[in-house]
């Protein structure tokens, strides 16, 4: 077909076709505004707060003063979500396991990929409130391990759902050859079938701790409050990067902004170290597994 | 994400396993996995029971009112939470107008326009955007962009002033930049990396046949998304959207920041509002007693809130071939 064969009607198919496109492409430009945006103006306001003074001093004891650093929030920081993924992580993969070794298509595991599924959309600040309410009014007990508990609950059914969708990628043959050669199913899924997955389980427990770190309301309730490192996991209030970037947002000094935007720095490189490494582990063992 | 798959084991470590492993073994191993997995459904028992006890005392003291009044006023020992919710329910629509349109947009540029060199970064730079933590977005929507925009809302409502029900909408009293839009805008950025993976993944199962098809009849690009993307993907769309919304409902410390912390039900957008969520993350430090208990009621009021709406959309799925959509929720 010419284009002098080309009615007005046709004419006005393609621009509307055209128009569509450019709409598609300008989503993409619009959702690109707010990213550099945001990105931008954390590196410039954090970048030239940063140092290894900054990252290793205690919290002001007032928020006026330009004096300290943000070292136990990092500690706090990496504490708290490291206990979180020792509890999240071991419990999520037998879920997983679970779910797609032996629930299959019955009932019970239908229920249950259906609640990890609607426990994913449960709040942040629930979480935050549940850990409160069964665990810190319980034992008058502010602590890192609280802080922990909520963010373990929030990153349980995403760590469920996760390895089941790993574990669903191994073929069917390999299991069959074990059974074949004698293998128990227990000894199936400990010896071929988990460790065929762990690249891609390791991937996901990545992504869900780079999200865990980055989560605020659930500690609201859970850690307290300190301006010094604590490493006691059970005992003493403590404090974690997002928690202190909230603090600090409301006041009205400049330092504790400052701080603010160091801390939002740090964190922002902490999850997206994570993510990147959660990245890596895929490609690799891509490469691998091609190969 | 991409997931794979290493190579199996050689054969030979095979035999190591077998001997000590008996029937016994394989029972106990089965147990614990599934009290793993049914540690989903005890959590979730635990969430409902543990929190509406510690409610209890508030739903008691102020009855059917907690829903029905719009008198949020913790000084008078008055818990009314209709202005609360109002303003969680109207921030998420606003964000849900703005946020999924473009979502659709950049699913439809990743799946149906890009080229293949073009698509990877695409989705690397939306999955980039869903990487910033929450606290982030509202550290610079307090700082930076209440205090830039307001001047922008000034002038629309400005233009709008006089105009029936648009005048209405864009105006504030005052217009001010910690308001209900705002708090609308900040939801809208935070929620297209969801909506946008979810409806991507949607809109890749829809067969090339009947892509193809709609060409040959001589479709331009714009009639076969219509004609054959769409329809297929609708129940997918509404349950990516659905989730989309049960983020934004339950979003706490980006809006806590940025909505301006008065409890009004007011249509106009550029005023200050307050949400749920807002309400428990500033108020809960100070609380005690009823007002303790008050603030733990709106939790299980957004707990339900957001039950039914992922129930919903997970309803719509399993009934629909989108199975593979859920794949894309984390």
């Amino acid at each position: 077909m010419t284009a002098s064969m080309l009615t007005s009607s046709d004419r006005s198919r393609q621009l509307r076709s055209g128009l569509a496109t450019g709409f598609m492409i300008l989503s993409f430009l619009i959702m690109l505004v707010p990213l550099v945006l945001i990105v931008g103006y954390v590196l410039q306001r954090g970048a030239g707060i940063i140092s290894w003074d900054f990252l290793t001093r205690d919290l002001p004891i007032i928020d006026r003063s330009a004096d300290g650093g943000i070292g136990p929030a990092i500690v706090g920081t990496l504490l708290i979500v490291g206990v979180a993924t020792l509890m999240a992580v071991p419990l999520g993969v037998l879920g997983g396991i679970y779910l797609n070794e032996y629930g299959g298509n019955r009932r019970t595991a239908v229920v249950v990929r259906f609640l990890a599924d609607v426990m994913t959309g449960v709040p942040s600040v629930v979480m935050g409130l549940f850990i409160y309410t069964i665990w810190v009014l319980r034992f008058h007990n502010q602590s890192a391990f609280a802080g922990s508990l909520a963010l373990g609950c929030l990153m349980l059914p995403v760590v469920i759902r996760t390895t089941e969708e790993v574990l669903r990628l191994v073929p069917a043959e390999q299991r069959d050859a074990s059974y074949a050669l004698g293998g128990r199913k227990a000894t199936t899924i400990g010896r071929i079938v988990v460790p065929a997955a762990v690249p891609g389980v390791l991937s996901g427990a990545l992504l869900a701790i780079a999200r865990a770190a980055g989560e605020t309301a659930p500690l609201l309730f859970a850690i307290g409050f300190t301006t010094r490192t604590n490493t006691n996991l059970f005992h003493g209030s403590n404090v974690a990067l997002p928690f202190l970037i909230f603090r600090n947002a409301t006041s009205p000094f400049t330092a504790a902004q400052d701080l603010a935007w160091g801390a939002a720095l740090t964190l922002i490189v902490i999850v997206f170290v994570f993510t990147l490494l959660a990245r890596l582990v895929a490609a690799r063992f891509d490469r691998r597994s091609r190969a | 994400m991409s997931i794979d798959i290493a190579p199996p084991p050689t054969p030979e470590k095979l035999g190591e396993g077998r001997a000590p492993t008996g029937r016994t073994t394989d029972r106990v191993f089965r147990y614990v996995a599934l009290g793993a997995g049914l540690l989903v459904f005890v959590i979730l028992a635990l969430i409902a029971w543990s929190t509406t006890k510690e409610a209890w005392p508030a739903f008691k003291f102020q009855g059917l009112s907690f829903v029905w009044s719009k008198t949020w006023d913790p000084a008078h020992m008055k818990f009314g939470a209709l202005a609360l919710i109002y303003g969680t329910v109207v921030s998420s629509v606003i964000a849900l107008a703005l946020g999924v349109p473009v979502s659709l947009g950049i699913a439809l540029f990743v799946t149906e326009v890009a080229p293949d060199w073009v698509r990877r970064p695409v989705i690397y730079v939306v999955d980039l955007l869903a990487t910033i933590p929450s606290v982030v977005y509202g550290l610079w929507g307090i700082l930076v962009f209440a205090p830039a925009v307001q001047g922008f809302y000034q002038n629309v409502a400005d233009f709008f002033s006089g105009v029936p029900v648009f005048g209405l909408l864009f105006s504030g009293n005052p217009v001010v930049g910690r308001s209900i839009m705002t708090a609308g805008v900040i939801l809208a950025i935070m929620i297209v990396p969801i909506v946008t993976s979810i409806a991507r993944v949607v809109f890749a199962t829809v067969p090339s046949e009947q892509k193809e098809a709609a060409y040959g009849l001589g479709a331009t690009r714009w009639e076969m998304i219509r004609g054959a993307v769409l329809p297929h993907s609708r129940s997918g769309v509404v349950a990516g959207v659905m989730i989309g919304l049960g983020r934004a409902l339950g979003e706490t410390i980006a809006v806590a920041l940025v909505i301006g912390s008065s409890a009004q039900i007011t249509a106009r957008l550029f005023s200050s509002g307050d949400s749920m969520a807002a309400v428990i993350a500033n108020q809960f430090g100070e609380a005690a007693g009823i007002h303790r208990s008050a603030l733990i009621g709106l939790g299980v009021a957004l707990f339900v809130l957001t039950l039914l709406v992922n129930v919903f959309a997970r309803w719509i799925v399993s009934r629909s071939a989108h199975e593979v959509a859920t794949g894309a929720v984390r």
